[in-house]
């Protein structure tokens, strides 16, 4: 085996070497903001294995209730309130571009509270339908039902937690105003956690 | 042992609260420095590997003699269902994030990961997911129902004990872990490149790395739903995998191989870009093919989604889907055979050395051939039908991991060891633990391809006094003695590496790459100052000013194999 030593190594002490430096690269993108992206692809794959597992299934059972329990209505009101709440947190993008501290926080706010509505009506929704005896365990409807709708409630209660941290710490002034990529990253989530609710409505209430 | 040669503290301007040097052991707890977890996944990955291992010694003294009766079938069911997931999630899959924690951003340049606390916290992810996952033996019995946890082994009624629970409850816990690693790799090689590095420039070990994290990222979550669903099928009473309370048992089939065949590339494409480092260095040549080894990467990729199939031919899906995924798996055999001939190639004139590193990277080829082979059979459905659940299976899938995936990490660890722990293994008898591996690895794998086309089906306990069948057996137990003495001589080369070994020089093998233009070790702050980085070979450049590699137009134009031999260097 061969061993070189050699008396300096470039990187631990290197001098000019006289050669032209290297060409500039474009300044790369933001790790957070890549970093958000890509978490969200990979949550894209889990919940599409949770749609599949639903249509798999048609959204019935052998036997026991299907679909057709489901009130459309009033789902559909509380999604309105989901969805509204997109706009408010674009507002609050623009907000905090701006600079404007206050503004910023109370679109978050505007955005907490709506988020919320719909947790809300999600969780009244859940207790009618175990007041109907339809859970997880009564058919492969309330299976895939509870799991699917599950773990968007899930992902919209880690989105408030996000917001609220958010909020908190820009109401504080413990956040930078201006270009924030970790609330762009934030904002991005919420976002997410919107279209695919558009995607869970439509293949459960809508085109059921 | 290592502490003294790795820093032990990441930070200098923000030191971790409550943690300081003084401390020394709870820094391998706490510390954020790619470098230590780096090497806090290779060991954890090390220490399974041999729990692995004597798993697997242990069946194998099983089936070295007909109807032996040293194990029972529930414990060896036990025991072959452990071997195979500690292999994949707790050896293979943490070798090559630990790898790529370490060495990513010492080759592209880069102070750190791009979330240093999240790469901590993905290894104890990792680390928990291992610990809950053998803690199944305490809890009254370790899941039975083989690695892929087929329905309805894995239900309730067939697996009542709560060994499937920690099964499923410790792979989602190493799931999660994994996918934030990949997703910290992304980020790390799109936005923490070094100043004038493209990324047609990265080292072929960080741009399989690139690739295979985005098949981490794309993979794993199908892994984690379904082990939601079948975590929510027993402790919770759903129906998603009962086919008698209307579920499907196909359905837990085709999401296990959706994630289970990009699982299959996730644990070679990292390995297959560390040969593509060792054999370039060791035949003084720049790699053979560069791009055509980078796009037959994202091929190989972008394919492994659409082959899982193959793994379900014997369930009968129909002929017009067993054609598809029959004919994909053979379009995938190309993008991996250019592979092949990209290291040939890049050998082919060079100026070879045969260090120990590189006699494992040319025995991964020859042995990854070998299960490439057998793998591409399978495309062709009858034969996969003849074959399916047999031995010829298991000797497929062990020449592609253990002849392919581990002889790659092993070449990696001869090759990488001395800028890790700053000290030389020893060549001499790095070459006998070689050659013990090689004899032994194929002793045991060989003839269980004579094996499975006899058809002996695996998973069985135990097995008739068929003709043959005994002295092959034996053949095969055999050789894990061999194994095992070159996995004890392993440890005791590094051993004997930490305490005494020779101090390595910074670029021991004159390598080309960022990692060599540092200390070995590398300080915590990873480099002082970069040389220019206007080709992929930026330390060639750096020691050859009059040749060096920005002045061709294509850099496989280089003559490097008339490597002109620099002042310092011994021949």
């Amino acid at each position: 085996m061969e061993v070189s030593k050699r008396p300096e190594t470039p990187g631990a002490a290197m001098k000019a070497t006289g050669t032209p430096p290297a060409v500039a690269d474009k300044p790369m993108m933001d790790k957070t903001l890549v970093g958000m992206l890509t978490f969200l692809s990979s949550e894209s794959v889990f919940f599409l294995l949770l749609i599949l597992s639903y249509l798999y299934y048609g959204g019935k059972g052998t036997t026991g209730p299907n679909s057709s329990v489901l009130d459309i209505v009033r789902t559909g009101i509380f999604t309105v309130f989901l969805l509204s709440s997109s706009i408010t947190i674009f507002m609050a993008d623009r907000s905090i571009a701006k600079g404007n501290r206050t503004a910023f926080v109370g679109w978050l706010v505007a955005t907490i509270v709506l988020g919320a509505i719909f947790l809300v009506g999600q969780i009244t929704e859940y207790l009618s339908l175990f007041n109907d005896q339809i859970n997880l365990s009564r058919n492969t409807f309330g299976t895939t039902f509870f799991t699917l709708t599950g773990f968007h409630g899930l992902h919209v209660f880690v989105g408030l937690l996000a917001l609220a941290t958010t909020a908190i710490m820009a109401f504080t002034k413990n956040l930078k105003m201006g270009h924030n990529p970790g609330v762009e990253a934030v904002s991005f989530y919420w976002h997410f956690v919107d279209v695919v609710w558009i995607v869970v409505f439509s293949v459960v209430y809508i085109f059921r | 042992m290592s502490e003294a040669h790795i820093p032990l503290v990441p930070e200098k301007t923000k030191p971790l609260p409550r943690l300081s040097e003084a401390e020394g052991l709870l820094s391998w707890v706490a510390s954020v420095d790619h470098k230590q977890v780096g090497i806090m996944y290779i060991l954890t990955a090390f220490i399974f590997f041999v729990i692995g291992g004597i798993e697997a010694a242990v069946m194998r003294w099983q089936l070295g003699t007909p109807k032996s009766t040293f194990l029972s079938p529930d414990i060896y069911n036990q025991l072959f269902t452990m071997h195979g997931t500690t292999m994949v999630f707790l050896v293979v899959v943490p070798l090559m994030l630990g790898f790529g924690v370490y060495l990513v951003p010492l080759m592209i340049g880069a102070r750190d990961m791009a979330f240093p606390r999240m790469n901590l916290l993905g290894f104890w992810l990792l680390a928990f997911g291992g610990v809950l996952l053998y803690f199944s033996f305490a809890a009254g019995g370790a899941p039975n129902m083989a690695w892929v946890a087929y329905q309805p082994l894995s239900a309730k009624t067939y697996s009542y004990s709560t060994g499937v629970d920690y099964w499923a409850l410790g792979l989602l816990s190493v799931g999660v872990g994994t996918v934030i690693g990949g997703i910290n790799f992304i980020a790390t090689i799109l936005t923490l490149r070094a100043p004038g590095m493209k990324l047609t420039q990265v080292p072929m070990f960080v741009w399989t790395t690139f690739v295979n994290s985005f098949l981490i990222v794309l993979a794993l979550p199908a892994l984690n739903a379904a082990l939601v669903m079948l975590l929510a099928d027993r402790l919770f009473n759903a129906h998603f995998f009962t086919p008698e309370t209307g579920g499907s048992a196909i359905l837990w089939q085709q999401y296990f191989w959706a994630f289970g065949h990009p699982e299959v590339y996730i644990m070679i494409l990292p390995a297959w870009g560390m040969i593509a480092e060792i054999i370039p260095v060791f035949s003084r040549k720049p790699l053979f093919g560069y791009q055509f080894f980078a796009g037959s990467s994202i091929a190989i990729a972008v394919l492994s989604f659409a082959v899982f199939a193959h793994h379900m031919f014997a369930v009968g899906l129909g002929h017009t889907f067993e054609a598809f995924f029959g004919a994909t798996t053979e379009v995938i055999a190309i993008p991996t055979g250019v592979k092949i001939f990209n290291w040939l190639a890049t050998m082919w004139g060079g100026k070879i050395r045969f260090s120990v590193s590189m006699m494992y990277a040319v025995a991964f080829i020859a042995t990854f051939v070998v299960g490439g082979v057998t793998g591409v059979s399978f495309a062709i459905f009858p034969i996969d039908w003849q074959v399916e659940d047999s031995y010829y299976v298991v000797a497929h899938l062990h020449y592609v991991l253990f002849g392919g995936t581990m002889f790659a990490v092993i070449a990696g660890t001869y090759y990488w060891f001395p800028k890790m722990f700053g000290h030389m293994l020893d060549e001499r008898l790095g070459k006998i633990q070689f050659w013990l591996t090689v004899i032994g690895f194929n002793m045991i794998f060989m003839v269980q391809h004579i094996l499975g086309l006899m058809g002996m089906p695996r998973r069985i306990y135990t097995y008739p006094d068929s003709p043959y069948w005994g002295l092959l057996n034996g053949i095969s137990t055999a050789g894990v003695f061999i194994l095992g003495a070159a996995v004890l001589l392993f440890m005791y080369i590094i051993w004997k590496a930490v305490h005494n070994g020779e101090k390595a020089p910074d670029n021991p093998w004159n390598g080309w790459t960022l990692e060599w233009a540092t200390t070995s070790p590398p300080p915590i702050e990873n480099f002082n100052e970069l040389p220019p980085i206007r080709s992929r070979r930026p330390l060639w450049d750096y020691y050859h000013p009059e040749n060096p590699d920005y002045a061709h137009a294509n850099p496989e134009q280089t003559n490097a194999a008339a490597d002109p031999k620099p002042e310092g260097r011994t021949a």
